[in-house]
């Protein structure tokens, strides 16, 4: 009776479907996109409440039995991603109500963002390693097609370079995959967890974590590996590259997080101690690529990396402290970007530009917006009480437990040039006087629709309470966190699980 | 046999990483197209290769017996070329549009993104 796991990967796709009916008819498409994305973020909350009272479930597809079979299985570490899917599926339906323009929305827009949807939630579910390729490349080809949908020169360009070094990352990530197969005949991620502690070779165990480190290391965009993304996700509208920003590289951290704890833990001593020292490369190369960027999208660009070295700073320590911080830090981090983009989208409405030069005197005009840049740009850099202090703080220290006193110090710098590049854009765009030659094309809100505009800021004040809510009261889901750490570090609880039933 | 295979494989990846190192679109592709075949021709090879052994089950009995080729890694080849297939047709829509955009195949030119910081480029922001 689970098949409930399988919904929030098919109910996207049955939306999806059902727009392709609707192609000419843009309102019927943003109607059922909205309550699509409703709908699939109701089943988000509800499976994560189950699964946090009944543990860890499978859903064996076709009643094969694993680990011949695919499977879906649902930790709380997959309900931490599916709820924030959900969440971010949510806001980017309402928020694309109000920015997205009409021949996107005619050439298949939401349909796109529904498989995508599909996609990444696929990914988070399955455990089964072949599966999770399939997914990837269904959430990839979705993305290929919204990054580039619109046409613009400087969109292509960015499409080339992130279509080509993703379906690199795929290739490897196959190979990978079929040397796994050929050399323990399993694909299943629990029946791999049990045999490879058992194969005499231990060279080509560490050889495929490798494999598995720079497949997922270039979508999760860690050092040095990340050129595509700054090239690419500041070129498509504000609503897609709010949804690829928070999404899509936490699909390549959260397949580190899952194969890294679970399957390739046999010489922590040698794989984990490089997952530490890329997570601090990540974070400064990112940070200080960040703070010599001038334009709004590209330096929050250059965040995504510097942050995604925090999560898996707290994956390379592997103790429960490091993990749970890394789970915190994603559900915090991708509710927060999220959010940023948002923001940047409304000011290039503004503004008509993302280019800083051009930008200025937005607070004098829109104090609110100003606030509403100020919640998630200083739990971005860690301020208390927001969201990013706890989640900074934990993986600090679990650094000083585990006496990694170097990442602990390459971190707290990092914060702070966090910090001064949000107080750049705070200075450029919101506080300085614009200059009076780039003033003329801009518009002011009251020109636009009600609707619009409420339709802009309504998902902007969902995520930013949502920060406040974490930064306040962050109890709640610091111990959700520490339970999936828990069940990350043991996985004879998964294996269990998923072969319990079938032996 | 997995001599020769391992022999085609490296022939295989090797100019594919040549050819996705050049400026050229039309060569970049060659080089996707290439390096799907290296990867399929992998697995293939590492999941053990059986010639004369397809995996049928007898008449008379309920389980395959002896000697028989593994049809998994044959499901999986299958899978990524259909998929490979997919995402190399789009590459090739795209490269075609960017092309026209461009007026120019050469990844050199391709670079506004990166400087759109600084100078306006038509259709940038």
């Amino acid at each position: 009776m689970n098949s409930i796991l399988a919904m929030p990967v098919v109910f996207p796709l049955f939306i999806g479907i059902i727009m392709l009916f609707f192609w000419q008819h843009r309102s019927i498409q943003r109607i059922i996109n909205v309550i699509g994305s409703t709908v699939t973020l109701a089943l988000a909350i509800y499976l994560t409440w189950y699964i946090k009272t009944s543990g860890i479930q499978c859903l064996y597809i076709g009643a094969w039995k694993a680990p011949f079979g695919i499977i879906f299985t649902a930790d709380l570490l997959t309900m931490t991603m599916i709820l924030v899917s959900g969440i971010i599926g949510f806001a980017t339906a309402l928020y694309s109500l109000g920015t997205m323009d009409e021949t996107r929305e005619h050439f298949g827009y939401y349909p796109l963002l529904q498989i995508m949807i599909m996609g990444i939630n696929g990914s988070f579910m399955t455990g089964d390693l072949f599966n999770m390729f399939v997914w990837f490349e269904v959430l990839l080809i979705s993305s290929f097609s919204l990054v580039a949908l619109g046409g613009e020169r400087s969109q292509l360009e960015g499409a080339i370079k992130y279509v080509i070094l993703n379906l690199l990352s795929s290739s490897l990530f196959v190979v990978g995959v079929g040397i796994l197969y050929g050399i323990t005949g399993g694909l299943n991620m629990a029946d791999l967890a049990r045999k490879i502690p058992m194969l005499p070779n231990k060279g080509i165990i560490n050889v495929m974590a490798m494999f598995f480190l720079v497949s997922f290391g270039i979508k999760a965009a860690i050092f040095p590996l990340f050129f595509w993304l700054p090239a690419s996700y500041h070129t498509p509208p504000a609503a897609v590259s709010a949804i690829f920003a928070g999404m899509l590289t936490k699909v390549g951290v959260y397949a580190l997080f899952r194969v890294f704890t679970l399957i390739f833990v046999t010489d922590i001593a040698f794989t984990h101690t490089i997952i530490i020292i890329i997570a601090m490369l990540t974070m400064l190369s990112g940070v200080l690529g960040a703070a010599s960027q001038m334009e709004f999208r590209r330096i929050l660009s250059f965040h995504i990396i510097s942050q995604i070295g925090y999560m898996i700073l707290g994956l390379g320590l592997m103790t429960p402290l490091g993990i749970a911080g890394g789970v915190f830090y994603i559900f915090h981090h991708i509710i927060v970007k999220t959010n940023l983009f948002f923001v940047s989208g409304v000011v290039s409405e503004l503004k008509g530009t993302y280019l800083l030069k051009k930008l200025g005197g937005v607070l004098k005009l829109y104090p609110l917006l100003g606030l509403l840049f100020l919640i998630p740009a200083l739990s971005l850099g860690g301020v208390p009480p927001l969201s990013g202090f706890w989640a900074k703080y934990t993986v600090a220290v679990a650094a000083v437990e585990k006496s990694e006193y170097l990442a602990l110090a390459v971190s707290l710098f990092v914060g702070l040039l966090t910090l001064f590049s949000m107080i750049k854009i705070w200075n450029e765009v919101f506080w300085k006087e614009q200059k009076a030659e780039y003033a003329a094309e801009q518009q002011t809100l009251r020109q636009l629709p009600k609707f619009k505009i409420a339709m802009m800021f309504a998902p902007i004040i969902l995520l930013a309470a949502i920060t406040l809510f974490i930064g306040l009261y962050p109890e709640p889901f610091f111990d959700y966190a520490n339970e999936a750490a828990h069940q990350l570090l043991n996985p004879s609880v998964y294996i269990n699980a998923v072969l319990g039933g079938a032996q | 046999m997995e001599f020769v295979l391992a022999i085609i494989v490296g022939i295989l990846a090797t100019s594919a990483f040549y050819l996705m190192l050049r400026r050229s679109l039309v060569k970049v592709i060659l080089g996707m197209v290439f390096l799907g075949n290296a990867v399929n021709l992998t697995i293939f090879s590492v999941a053990r290769v059986t010639k004369g052994f397809a995996a049928f089950i007898p008449e008379n009995a309920n389980t395959l017996e002896g000697t028989y080729a593994d049809p998994l890694p044959q499901a999986l080849i299958l899978t990524a070329i259909v998929i490979g297939f997919g995402t190399q047709a789009f590459a090739i829509a795209l490269f075609r549009k960017a092309f026209q955009k461009v007026g120019d195949d050469d990844l050199d030119k391709m670079n506004s993104t990166d400087i759109m910081c600084n100078e306006d480029i038509p259709g940038g922001k």
